[in-house]
């Protein structure tokens, strides 16, 4: 499996390595709708991408096609052997103890070992053997997180993992996020609507409307980040969903190409 | 004894539930001793359990049971795999689901014992059309329960399963037949019911062994104890029956929640 070297920094990214995702006009059409249209998008190994959207952009499409759940044949895709997907629910088999569902289709020598460890890295060793339906909500979605690190992959979709969650809880499970994250290096694009928890967690966020990227804003600040400082980012992003209260006047502000690659202190 | 408890015994038995049952049992004999009850009609309950210790101690009730038992069996055994390999085939592929769900539909609107006629046709007065009109009725149960139980399958837990790469021959016995489980537990019990039924209509059927044949015998000799015998023996094998599929159950669920102590 191909791991990042540890020396590897996503701020210093210029020396731009093979992506890990790389998508050239991507199209997808449901009946006549297109769905997502012409949309180019690479995400460099170990970086973390932050996809925001109101519902109907295009958001789960994007995603199934990164998981490699929908058949894109034909098409200029390239996505990672190695990937994991933690959805909003934990989707975890309710007939399989905790430690069977992390190890579910594990290849490789010492599934059961690894399963373990993952388990106790997500804080979960005393609940190896319960079954999953006496689980709380954060128990049940850090099992679903140790699911998909065990798989060491080299990209991790977060499908709006922590919307289900209450705050408290949330905020603990972005912290673990980017723990893991720093341990193991995964590129790891997170969907989300929350554009406090985008600028809290990503190096990139990504704005998704109708089909095609609005915006892309570029986070070199340090973590962990203050919610006060990303103020006019914020304001910026929700100006890109439509968000009235936004500092920007327009509700969505096109943005040139050059505009978008130009990294944004906040 | 004083008279408050004596009073408080009363009031015990009147609120207990094992009490009317005994009366009526009490009532029975009494009826049965004093002739109001003849014993054409009705066995008093005392020379009914005589008759089935005697029976047993013959050998007569066990031999027999173990025949009817082995008709149950066999005809279960033939109707729960032949009803689970066509839910398979219909629940997991849609050309097999084409193929299989009407006729299966069809066959199953006719009422399995009006089919006896025909299967005495086909296969003679022996062993054979017993299993088999078993074998029939206990298809369906198990058919419709489990071609539902795979189809009600959450759609996310397979894509959980796709996104991980898991094989499709992986998904169906990780996902989909764990999560059909309960739903072809509920058409083993159904089965297991219908089963019973039939076979007590099928042993009429000219038997030479098993209770029917018992039933039969004791009813050309106005033997009313002995068929009081082998229509507790029949409730008992229902009630055995069902006690089984709670024990599976028990086992095979445990992670559901209402079986879970958390």
């Amino acid at each position: 499996m191909e791991r990042n070297s540890p020396a590897f920094s996503v701020a210093t990214l210029p020396q731009k390595p093979e992506p890990v995702v790389r998508l050239r006009y991507f199209t997808r059409r449901f009946g006549v709708n297109a769905v997502i249209e012409d949309l180019d998008l690479d995400i460099a190994p170990g970086e973390f991408v932050a996809l925001l959207g109101r519902s109907g952009s295009g958001k789960t499409t994007l995603l199934r096609t990164l998981a490699g759940l929908d058949d894109v044949a034909s098409q200029a895709v390239t996505i990672p052997p190695a990937r994991a997907v933690v959805f909003q629910d934990p989707r975890l088999l309710p007939w399989k103890r905790v430690w069977r569902n992390v190890m579910l289709g594990l290849k490789g020598p010492q599934p059961r070992e690894r399963a373990i460890a993952a388990l106790r890295e997500v804080g979960l060793d005393h609940r190896l053997d319960a079954w999953p339906l006496t689980l709380s909500g954060g128990e049940a979605q850090r099992t679903a997180l140790a699911r998909a690190l065990v798989r060491e992959p080299q990209l991790l979709l977060l499908d709006e993992p922590f919307a289900a969650l209450d705050a408290l809880t949330r905020i603990r499970m972005h912290g673990l996020v980017l723990a893991l994250w720093r341990a193991h290096r995964p590129a790891i694009m997170l969907v989300t609507h929350d554009v406090d928890e985008a600028i809290a967690l990503a190096d990139r966020v990504l704005v998704l409307d109708r089909g095609r990227i609005a915006a892309e804003e570029r986070i070199v600040a340090e973590r962990p980040r203050h919610p006060a400082d990303g103020e006019k980012l914020r304001g910026r992003l929700l100006g890109y969903l439509g968000v009235d209260e936004a500092a920007e006047p327009s509700p969505v502000r096109p943005i040139a190409l050059a505009d978008r690659r130009h990294p944004s202190a906040l | 004894m004083s008279v408050t408890s004596r009073t408080d015994i009363l009031r015990k038995l009147i609120s207990a539930r094992w009490v009317s049952p005994l009366l009526l049992l009490l009532l029975w004999e009494a009826g049965a001793r004093s002739g109001v009850i003849p014993q054409h009609t009705l066995a008093a309950p005392s020379a009914v359990f005589a008759t089935l210790l005697s029976m047993i101690a013959s050998g007569e009730l066990p031999s027999n049971l173990l025949v009817s038992f082995g008709r149950v069996v066999l005809g279960l055994g033939i109707g729960v795999s032949l009803g689970v390999a066509l839910a398979r085939v219909a629940g997991l592929s849609r050309p097999g689901e084409a193929a299989l769900d009407s006729p299966v539909q069809v066959l199953r609107t006719l009422p399995t014992l009006a089919l006896s006629p025909l299967f005495i046709v086909w296969f003679g007065i022996g062993e054979t059309p017993k299993v088999a009109l078993i074998a029939f009725g206990t298809v369906f149960p198990v058919y419709l329960n489990l071609y539902n139980g795979i189809r009600g399958v959450d759609v996310r837990l397979v894509d959980m399963a796709r996104s991980f790469g898991l094989s499709r021959l992986d998904i169906i016995f990780n996902v989909i037949l764990p999560g059909a489980l309960p739903s072809l537990l509920v058409g083993l019990r159904y089965a297991l019911s219908v089963a019973v039924l039939i076979l007590v209509v099928a042993e009429q059927i000219n038997a030479t062994a098993g209770l029917g044949f018992l039933i039969n015998n004791a009813r050309d000799f106005m033997r009313t104890d002995i068929i009081v015998v082998c229509l507790i023996v029949y409730a008992v094998l229902g009630l055995a029956a069902d006690f089984l599929v709670r024990v599976v159950e028990a086992r095979a669920l445990a992670w559901r929640p209402s079986l879970v102590e958390a």
